[in-house]
C-alpha cells in the first residue's frame, strides 16, 4: 500500500536516463510536459505508470521516472488497459507516436475509445516513421514524399475526427513547443474520466523537412482563447476538428463525459482486483454446479 | 459382466442433439455411472448434420467406442448415415410418422415424437419425448430425467417438457416392454463431476486464482471465456472481449504485469495473432497462460473438428528465443490440474506457458471424481520481499540471478518501479544496445530453463513394462490408446503405450530412458506430420519405427488404433 507522502513531488522525482533522440527533436518538449503534468499533479512516480510502444516517441519513459512497460509496436494501448483494470488505483498513461497509434495499433486506439478505459493517451504525432528512418506515417500530409511513397503519401487518417465518431470522451491537441500548455492538456487528460486523446504536433528535425517548428508555430492558435467555443458541442468539435492547413487549432476540442469501462466491471467492486487474495477453495461450490 | 451402453442422439443443428446429449449424460452420472461423450457438429446454427455420442459404463471409461446399442434419430439423415454403426441388439428410436421408406428391421423402434411432443405442449420438445423414450427403453430412474430437466428449464417450459419425456417414457414402457435387454439401474451412489474439458480449465483456472480473461471468440475454446464472464460478478473476475488476439495477449501481459494471474484463450488463427506477444511476455519476463485448442488447419480448416496440428507452433513460435513451458492435458481431469501448473510455471518461471488442447479434450463430457482443491498449489514464485524501498533504483526488475528468475515487484503495490521493455533490457529494465548486457540478460532468461524442465513430469508408461509394440501420444488420444491396448492384449499381442502431457522443455532424459526398453515404435496423432515423431527425434535422436496419423478431423478410437497396429497400416512420409 502506497502511504500519502509528505515530501512534495519535485521535478527531480521525475529525473531519468538522458535521451538518445536528435538535438532540437520535438519529443524534448514533450518529456518536460509529461513531467511538469505529473509535477503539478503531486503524483508520486511509484502511482504513475507509463506504457510506450515502440519508435522515438515509445523511449519516452526511459527518460523520465515511473513504473515502465515499453511494450511492442503498435501495443502499448491493451498492456495499458489490463493495467487499469488490474490495479486502478495507477495512474496510467499510454505513449505512442503516430504509426504506433494511429497505424500499427490502429484497432486498438478505435476500441479503447469506444470502450472509454480510464487511460490517458499522448501520441508524438511527427508524421512520420521517425526511428525507421523517415518512411510515411498515416498522417503524413496528402503527396509527402519518403522512400516509400515515391508518389506522395495518401490521404492522412486525421485522428481527433476519428477519437470523436470512436466515443473518445476527451479529444485534445497540444504542441511540443509550448510547453505549459502541453502540460495542461496532459492533465486535462489524467483528470478526466474515461478515454483522453492528446495529440502532439511534434516537429521531426531530421526526417519532416516540411512540418518543420517554423511552419507549426505559424499555424498553431490556441482554442481556449476562442469566444465561444464550446467543446460539449459534439458537430461544433467535428468541424473544428477538421481545421488543418493555414490554421491549426490547440487545445481541448471535444470533450464529454460518460461511464466508463471500469465503471461497468462488477469485478472491481471490491477495490483493486490485484490485490484480491487468491484461495484455491473459491472454486469449492462452483464444483456443486457440475454434480 | 461389466455395464456398458453406447448412445448416439444424431439430427440436425437446431433440434437440440446437444441439449438432449448433455442431459442423458448428467441423468448417469447421477446414477452412479461413468460417461465420456463427445460432439461432432458443423459450423451452422441450423441445418446439417450433428452427432453427440455417449458411453456409459460402470468402469472408468476415456473415449468413444462402437458400436452403438441406442441411435436416437431426430431426423432421416441420422438413420441413413448411422443405422449401421449398431451391434446386434441395437435400436433406432425415431419418428415413424415422420421418417418413412427406410429398410425395414428389428432395429426399428418409432415413437411418435412430434405428435407426442405437441400434446405435451409444443412439438419443438421432440428431442425430450426422444429423451424420455430412450429412458423407458433402458428402464430408467424416472426422477433422474425429471431432475435434469427441471434443472434445464425454468418454470413453465420445465413442466412441459417433464411430461413429454414421460409421455416417450410411457410409451416405450408400454410399446416395447421386454423387447430390449439393456436396464440400466443404479449402478452406484458415487456424485461425480460432469464436465467438458474447457469447463475443467476454467475451474483450474478460478481454483488457481486467475482473476483475469481476456479473449476473443473461437471454438473450441469460448466456453472459457464465457464460463468466467458468467462468474465474473461473484468471483470477481475481470473478464475483456477484446478488438482481437492481439489485444488479448498484450492485456494478459498487462495484466500479468501488474501482478494479476491472467490468462488468455483461443485457437490456431488467433494463437497465429498472438505469437509476437509471447515474445513480449518473453523479454519482458511476465507469466502469461494461453489455452490453445486445436482444430483442423491450415488457416480456418475445420472449425468445429479436432487436430493435433499445432504442436511444434507452440513450442517454436516467435521472435527470437526465451523460455516457454507447453503441457497438453491427457484428459478431463488432467486439464484441471495443468491448468493450475500452468500458473506456477508462469508466474514461478516468468514466462508464456501454452496449455494446448484438442477440439475433442475441449468438447468432450466426461466424469471426474470432485477435485480435492486442498491439493491445489498457488506458488507465486519469487516476489519482492521488502515494500518499504526508501530508493526506487534499489529494485531491478531483471536482476542478474544464478536460477535467473528476478524477484517480481508489481507497479503501484510499493515504491518499488516495475521498469520493463520489449528491447533488450539492462537489470534495471532500460533499453541497452552493447553486448555484455544483451548476453548477461539472454544467459539469465535461458537459465531458467533448467529449473522449469526439473517440474515437467516424465511420459507415462501404460500397459505391460514390455512389449513388441510401443504406442507413443499426447493430447486426448490417451484414452483411446488405452483401450486400444487392451484389445490387442486380448487377442494376444503385446502392446504398451507411453504418452507426454508435459512436452515442453522437453523431458528429454526421461524419454530416452523410456525408449531403451521398445521395440516397434508408433507415434499416435491428429495430424498429417508427425509433429511428436520430428520432437522426439529432435530431442532424444530416436526415430519411431512409424506414425499413425489422422487428420479427418474426426477422434480416434480404440478399435481404429488397434485395426492401424494389426494391418500395421503406418505412414511412411
Ligand atoms: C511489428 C513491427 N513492425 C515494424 C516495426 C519497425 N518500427 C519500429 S518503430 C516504427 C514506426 C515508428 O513511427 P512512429 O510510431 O510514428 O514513432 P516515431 O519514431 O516517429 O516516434 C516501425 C515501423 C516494429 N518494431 N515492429
Ligand atoms: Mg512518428
Amino acid at each position: 500500500m502506497v502511504t500519502t507522502e509528505t515530501a512534495r513531488v519535485t521535478t527531480a522525482d521525475y529525473a531519468g536516463l538522458v535521451p538518445a533522440w536528435c538535438p532540437g527533436c520535438g519529443n524534448f518538449g514533450i518529456l518536460n510536459g509529461v513531467k511538469r503534468a505529473l509535477v503539478d499533479l503531486s503524483l508520486e512516480p511509484s502511482r504513475v505508470l507509463l506504457v510506450s510502444g515502440i519508435g522515438q516517441a515509445g523511449k519516452l519513459p526511459h527518460y523520465t521516472s515511473g513504473n515502465v512497460f515499453n511494450s511492442l509496436h503498435g501495443r502499448p494501448m491493451p498492456v495499458a488497459i489490463a493495467a487499469k483494470l488490474a490495479n486502478p488505483e495507477l495512474t496510467v498513461i499510454a505513449i505512442s507516436g503516430d504509426g504506433d497509434a494511429y497505424g500499427e495499433g490502429g484497432n486498438h486506439f478505435i476500441h479503447a475509445m469506444r470502450r472509454n478505459h480510464q487511460i490517458t493517451y499522448l501520441v508524438h504525432d511527427n508524421q512520420v516513421y521517425a526511428l525507421t528512418k523517415g518512411q510515411a506515417s498515416p498522417t503524413s500530409d496528402s503527396g509527402y514524399v519518403t522512400k516509400t511513397t515515391p508518389q506522395g503519401a495518401p490521404f492522412p487518417v486525421n485522428p481527433l475526427v476519428l477519437a470523436i465518431a470512436a466515443g473518445c470522451g476527451l479529444v485534445a491537441r497540444s504542441f511540443a513547443g509550448d510547453t505549459n500548455h502541453l502540460a495542461e492538456m496532459i492533465k486535462r487528460g489524467i483528470q478526466h474520466r474515461g478515454f483522453a486523446l492528446i495529440d502532439i504536433l511534434q516537429p521531426c528535425v531530421t526526417f519532416n523537412r516540411v512540418n518543420t517548428w517554423d511552419w507549426y508555430r505559424q499555424r498553431v492558435y490556441k482554442l481556449d482563447g476562442e469566444a465561444g467555443y464550446d467543446p460539449s458541442d459534439k458537430t461544433v468539435a467535428f468541424e473544428k476538428a477538421q481545421e488543418w492547413g493555414e490554421r491549426i487549432p490547440v487545445g481541448v476540442i471535444y470533450e464529454k463525459e460518460r461511464p466508463t469501462f471500469e465503471d461497468s466491471m462488477p469485478a472491481l467492486a471490491k477495490g483493486p482486483p490485484v490485490k484480491l487474495e487468491l484461495k484455491a477453495s473459491e472454486a469449492e461450490p462452483l464444483l456443486d454446479e457440475f454434480v | 459382466m461389466s455395464i456398458e451402453v453406447n448412445f448416439m442422439i444424431g439430427g440436425e443443428a437446431g433440434q437440440g442433439v446437444q441439449s438432449v446429449g448433455f442431459m442423458l449424460c448428467k441423468a448417469l452420472a447421477r446414477g452412479g455411472y461413468h460417461i465420456f461423450a463427445d460432439q461432432d457438429y458443423e459450423s451452422r446454427i441450423r441445418g446439417g448434420h450433428n452427432f453427440f455420442r455417449v458411453r456409459a459404463s460402470d468402469s472408468p471409461v476415456g473415449a468413444v467406442i462402437e458400436p452403438l446399442n441406442f441411435l436416437l434419430a431426430l431426423n432421416r439423415e441420422s438413420i441413413d448415415l448411422h443405422r449401421g454403426e449398431l451391434g446386434p441388439d441395437g435400436i433406432v428410436i425415431y419418428d415413424r410418422a415422420k421418417i418413412t421408406g427406410i429398410a425395414e428391421g428389428d432395429d426399428l423402434f418409432g415413437v411418435p415424437l412430434e405428435e407426442l411432443a405437441e400434446i405435451a405442449g409444443n412439438k419443438v420438445m421432440a428431442n425430450t419425448v426422444a429423451l424420455g423414450a430412450v429412458a423407458g427403453l433402458i428402464g430408467y430412474d424416472r426422477e433422474k430425467i425429471n431432475q435434469v430437466l427441471t434443472e434445464q428449464f425454468k418454470g413453465p417450459v420445465g413442466e412441459a417438457n417433464i411430461a413429454a419425456a414421460k409421455a416417450g417414457y410411457d410409451f416405450t414402457e408400454q410399446n416395447f416392454k421386454g423387447k430390449t435387454g439393456f436396464r440400466l439401474k443404479q449402478a452406484s451412489d458415487a456424485r461425480r463431476l460432469l464436465l467438458s474439458g474447457t469447463d475443467a480449465i476454467a475451474l483450474g483456472a478460478i481454483a488457481a486464482g486467475c482473476k483475469f480473461i481476456a479473449g476473443y471468440p473461437m471454438t473450441p475454446t469460448t466456453p472459457i471465456l464465457e464460463y468466467m464472464a458468467s462468474k465474473a460478478k461473484d468471483h470477481n473476475i475481470v473478464v475483456v472481449q477484446p478488438e482481437d488476439e492481439i489485444a488479448a495477449i498484450n492485456m494478459t501481459i498487462g495484466a500479468a504485469y501488474t501482478g494479476m494471474r491472467a490468462m488468455t484463450a483461443t485457437s490456431g488463427s488467433g494463437f497465429c495473432l498472438m505469437v509476437e506477444g509471447l515474445g513480449l511476455a518473453g523479454i519482458t519476463e511476465t507469466p502469461a497462460v494461453v489455452v490453445l485448442g486445436q482444430r483442423p488447419g491450415p488457416a480456418i480448416g475445420l472449425p468445429t473438428r479436432t487436430a493435433q496440428e499445432e504442436l511444434e507452433f507452440a513450442i517454436y513460435s516467435g521472435s527470437g528465443e526465451f523460455p516457454r513451458a507447453v503441457l497438453a492435458p491427457a484428459t478431463i481431469e488432467e486439464s484441471f490440474w495443468l491448468t493450475t501448473k500452468a500458473f506456477n510455471l508462469a508466474e514461478k518461471y516468468q514466462t508464456p506457458v501454452i496449455l494446448i488442447i484438442d477440439h475433442t479434450i475441449a468438447t468432450s463430457y466426461t466424469t471426474v471424481e470432485r477435485f480435492d482443491l486442498s491439493k491445489v498449489v498457488i506458488d507465486r514464485g519469487s516476489l519482492y520481499p521488502d515494500k518499504s524501498v526508501v530508493k526506487p533504483e534499489e529494485y531491478k526488475r531483471h536482476q542478474l540471478t544464478d536460477s535467473g528468475i528476478s524477484p517480481r515487484a508489481f507497479p503501484g503495490l510499493s515504491r518499488a518501479l516495475a521498469i520493463t521493455d520489449s528491447d533488450e533490457h539492462d537489470e534495471a529494465g532500460h533499453l541497452i544496445e552493447d553486448a555484455k548486457t544483451r548476453n548477461e540478460q539472454v544467459e539469465k532468461r535461458m537459465r531458467k530453463i533448467t529449473g522449469m524442465r526439473n517440474e515437467i513430469a516424465p511420459p507415462r508408461r501404460c500397459g505391460p513394462h514390455t512389449a513388441e509394440t510401443t504406442l507413443i501420444g499426447w493430447g486426448s488420444n490417451y484414452g483411446a490408446i488405452r483401450e486400444a491396448i487392451d484389445i490387442l492384449s486380448k487377442e494376444g499381442t503385446k502392446v504398451n503405450a507411453l504418452h507426454l502431457s508435459e512436452l515442453w522443455p522437453f523431458p528429454a532424459d526421461a524419454m530416452t530412458d523410456a525408449l531403451k526398453t521398445c521395440q516397434t515404435t508408433y507415434v499416435v496423432e491428429n495430424n498429417a506430420a508427425g509433429q511428436l515423431a520430428h520432437l522426439i527425434r529432435a530431442e532424444t535422436g530416436f526415430s519411431v519405427s512409424g506414425r499413425i496419423l489422422k487428420y479427418d478431423g474426426r477422434p480416434f478410437t480404440p478399435a481404429i488404433i488397434a485395426d492401424k497396429v494389426r494391418r500395421k497400416e503406418v505412414v511412411a512420409w
